[in-house]
């Protein structure tokens, strides 16, 4: 089905409310990943906004679609999305990592709703996502599981252990999404340890490939759809850290802090002048 | 049979004759098919040791249940915690040394944080592996998953036992690390013998000193009080299979009526059972204790009957060791 011009509109500017609660929150915690959250919000706006099926609602959903972030560091993102879907009172985003928050400094399944794992220590966050698809697989569900993992994450052997276990099993129901960014720590994944050729070890892996501009939603959205029979995709998903604060792009130095006052009021007034480009420019990937 | 032995655990009559041998894996390669049998949910999840973690039956009888997943423990954390989050039972099998060794921070986050409904089976545990050596002989799987908040710790003492407890812990809305051993081990137990988890079973009422023993101490333990009730030494013993959480009543009532305890394991002395008994021993009722148990050192190859005399791990190392507590009491 054709997305219109208005839907992607609608996605485009969910995506900034959510960098604006990402960044709100960020300043107001004092602490956590700033990059990766803003990176991916063009991801987490397309999928819960438009391809999951999901209800805020009815949380024990058999049917849900399931989404589990395994690079849970960048949950800012995750929780701003949830409280934009309605999850839990949007105020509530002002407690993250705050003592009796809910919001914990990586997520606690079962602290907030919506949350479908806890997560930090890498790699974890896709083996569950491969339990919940098999277990769908068994119980003939027709629910779908989406995961994220960052691309430094993609060190962790247990990663490979998990995709040759989705491969094995087919589970056709599974779109990994890799956030591509390039960017870990210790510098650029290139340098700290190489994953290329990143697309090519996927194919190997029995994963139908789609490279994908991630802050592109209608390229976004063609790629979720898209679909190969008996096989499980992954969304290689090239982006920029920092997405949509200038000062914050390709920079290191922002994975893992928050902005001060000050920056976080120059971050709000630059978001505030993004305009909905309707997916109307590709992005500089293609 | 000895006249002291508690008659309401049912123990078998024939324990100080010549016990029946079984291994204590069998007993979980039977329960597990019946938990099967008893909720649909139950799903079996294995890394390349079907036969030797004893899950050949359950794949059998439930190939749609039974998940190979290769050799890859860390993963099989994982993928069990996404499965018990949509309602199944994953009991996920390797050795002790592996699982939950190799796979205990997806143990400790995707499982016990999460509160995820997974069985943790530890096969091949303790020093009576033998000839693999220390590599292979896992002796300190009780301490590091006893730290695990959420999470329960049981240490069947021989087949029926581990039967009975890898079929009630299914019924369990929690995570649970259960171990056993390879190599057969007398059967004290039968059939009647009740099981509760977290309850421990005084199996010998004696009034000198307690032995609190878990796993195949258990019946080192009533052999050791065999041997010494000659000597006019009236040991209680105690089997304290489940360690976390631990029967504290039991212990502090033991501690108050007996004036010592040692305590008996098949683990390194250092964070295993007579650590979580010393805990309650400390704070509440405090006496001389001795511990039987591997002391802070890795183990070899050689026969398991060897070894465990080799480390005092058999019925005259606890005699010594009560002899020992006797002095202090």
């Amino acid at each position: 089905m054709a997305v219109t011009d208005a839907q992607i509109e609608y996605l485009e500017d969910m995506a900034t409310h959510i960098r604006e609660d990402i960044i709100i929150m960020l300043e107001k915690a004092g602490s956590g990943h700033s990059a990766g959250s803003l990176g991916t919000a063009d991801i987490f706006s397309t999928l819960y906004f438009h391809v999951m099926k999901h209800d805020p609602k009815n949380l024990d959903w058999e049917e849900r679609d399931r989404f589990v972030l395994s690079n849970a560091h960048i949950c800012p993102v995750l929780y701003a999305t949830l409280a934009e879907a309605g999850y839990y009172p949007k105020k509530e985003i002002m407690t993250l990592r705050k003592l009796g928050s809910r919001l914990q400094g990586h997520p606690h399944k079962g602290a907030l709703p919506g949350l479908e794992a806890s997560g930090g220590p890498l790699a974890q966050g896709l083996s569950i996502a491969a339990g919940m698809a098999m277990a769908a697989k068994i119980d003939a569900r027709r629910s779908r599981v989406f995961c994220m993992v960052g691309d430094g994450e993609m060190n962790e052997g247990q990663v490979w252990e998990a995709l040759m276990f989705i491969s094995k099993n087919r589970l056709h129901n599974f779109t990994l999404i890799v956030d591509r960014n390039n960017i870990q720590i210790d510098g650029f994944t290139e340098d700290v340890m190489p994953l290329e050729p990143l697309h090519d070890k996927l194919t190997s892996f029995g994963f139908h490939v789609i490279e994908v501009d991630g802050h592109n939603i209608r390229r976004l959205i063609e790629a979720f759809e898209e679909t190969i029979f008996e096989k499980p995709k992954v969304l290689l998903a090239h982006t920029i850290p920092g997405k949509g604060v200038d000062f914050m792009e390709f920079k290191p130095e922002w994975h893992g802090k928050p902005p001060n006052k000050e920056e976080a009021d120059k971050a709000i007034s630059e978001l505030e002048q993004l305009r909905s480009l309707g997916g109307k420019i590709t992005g500089e990937h293609e | 049979m000895s006249n002291s032995l508690n008659k309401k655990f049912h123990l078998a009559g024939n324990i100080f004759d010549s016990p029946d041998q079984v291994p204590a894996r069998n007993g979980y390669g039977e329960g597990v098919v019946q938990a099967g049998y008893a909720d649909e949910n139950v799903v079996v999840l294995c890394c390349d040791l079907t036969e030797s973690t004893r899950n050949a039956k359950f794949k059998e009888t439930f190939p749609e249940r039974f998940i190979e997943i290769g050799i890859a423990e860390q993963n099989m954390a994982g993928i069990a915690a996404g499965m018990a989050f949509s309602g199944k039972i994953p009991y996920i099998s390797s050795y002790a040394t592996f699982n939950p060794g190799r796979n205990w921070d997806q143990i400790r986050i995707s499982i016990c944080y999460s509160m995820a409904n997974v069985k943790i089976m530890g096969a091949h545990a303790g020093i009576s592996v033998g000839p693999d050596g220390a590599t292979h002989q896992a002796m300190e799987d009780i301490a590091i998953t006893r730290c695990l908040p959420n999470l329960k710790v049981i240490v069947p003492c021989d087949y029926w036992e581990t039967k009975k407890a890898a079929i009630a812990i299914a019924g369990i809305e929690s995570p649970v690390y259960m171990r056993f051993g390879r190599e057969k081990i007398p059967v004290i137990t039968t059939e009647k013998t009740p099981f509760q988890i977290g309850r421990a079973d005084t199996y010998r009422d004696g009034q000198d000193v307690t032995v609190i023993a878990c796993g195949s101490l258990v019946y080192e333990a009533l052999v050791a009080a065999e041997k010494l009730s000659g000597d006019g030494i009236d040991l209680r013993v105690i089997n304290c299979h489940t360690v976390k959480p631990i029967d504290e009543k039991s212990i502090i009532k033991a501690a108050k009526e007996t004036g010592a305890i040692v305590t008996a394991e098949e683990h390194q002395v250092h964070g295993g059972l007579g650590n979580a008994v010393a805990e309650v021993v400390a704070k509440n009722s405090p006496v001389p204790m001795e511990y039987v148990a591997m002391m802070d050192r890795f183990g070899e190859s050689g026969e398991p009957n060897e070894l465990m005399h080799k480390f005092g791990l058999d019925s005259k190392g606890i005699i010594k060791a009560v002899k020992k507590v006797l002095r202090r009491k």
